[in-house]
């Protein structure tokens, strides 16, 4: 950073100079390195959040062996793909069929499966959303534009600090030929809550 | 340190919140991933815990709401810092021009 001096195509803004500053004294100062900077950027931006989770759904879609490995196992076969943490043991997914339809709620708090689905949206915080999905998920689910319908069962499941589900969706029809990547940029957070189908 | 996406830090409520889409850290320019990183490794080097900062960040916010995170984060940071004696105002001021 400090050798850009003269090479921006732009004016820094005030904060970037400030930025900038910081960097080069607390380099200085042999208190960060660009190299420890860079790792941590990269963790943030890509390691976590429900791209994760995404790529789980997605290899599940491809490979009925990968597949059968997560229902069985969870964490073990999140972790095969590389994710996992603290948070992260217990992983228990969960699978759409077109007789199911299954949905997550943490009653008690806010427990969620941060390695494979990132941070938890507020409204999953929200006192209504964990009262009401238990008590009547057919109606919130379609109050929040997932219909289900009435001939599919709604299974509704509470995670806990033992226990964290991760829904697998039903793949979308006519993705036949779809590459895994692709199939990945289908899967939404919503959908492996449960509150979208994707 | 062990771990870098720390707990604490990617689980911040209110307003200190990290930004996010879709539950993916939201970045609008290069220089907001590197403060963030910043914070973590000054905490680190300090023997501070991640409270320190972040109470600084949301005085930070609530000090100017307006104001974009990642600018807030760097006044935060900068607070952080200087009251921890590693660096003087002026030396910033000095090195940003």
């Amino acid at each position: 950073m400090s050798d850009d001096h003269g090479h921006n195509p732009r004016p820094l803004s005030d904060v970037e100079r400030r930025a900038r500053a910081l960097e080069e004294l607390l380099t200085e100062k042999g208190i960060v390195s660009g190299e420890f900077i860079d790792r941590v950027v990269e963790a943030f931006a890509r390691d976590i959040g429900p791209m994760n989770g995404a790529k789980v759904v997605a290899r599940a879609w491809v490979d009925p062996g990968y597949r059968q490995r997560l229902l069985a196992d969870g964490s073990a076969a999140v972790a095969e793909l590389g994710f996992g943490g603290p948070e992260g043991d217990h992983i228990v997914a969960v699978e759409n069929t077109p007789e199911v339809h299954n949905v997550v709620v943490c009653t008690l708090c806010s427990c969620y499966p941060w390695p494979v689905l990132g941070l938890p949206p507020t409204w999953y915080k929200s006192p209504p959303y964990r009262s009401r999905m238990v008590r009547e998920p057919r109606a919130l689910l379609a109050e929040m534009g997932c219909e289900v319908p009435e001939d599919v069962e709604i299974r509704v499941w509470d995670s806990s600090a033992e226990v964290r589900y991760l829904v697998l969706p039903e793949r979308p029809a006519a993705t036949d030929g779809v590459g895994e990547a692709e199939l990945a940029a289908l899967v939404s957070r919503d959908a492996m809550i449960g509150v979208a189908r994707p | 340190m062990t771990e870098l996406v720390r707990p604490e830090v990617r689980q911040m409520t209110g307003s200190s919140a990290l930004p996010r889409d879709n539950g993916e850290l939201v970045f609008d320019a290069p220089w907001q991933g590197r403060v963030l990183a910043m914070a973590l490794a000054v905490v680190e080097d300090r023997g501070l815990v991640w409270d320190d900062f972040r109470r600084r960040l949301i005085a930070a916010i609530a000090a100017d709401p307006d104001r974009p995170y990642y600018e807030s984060w760097t006044t935060a940071l900068t607070d952080l810092v200087v009251e921890a004696g590693v660096v003087t105002r002026d030396d910033l001021d000095a090195r940003a021009g």
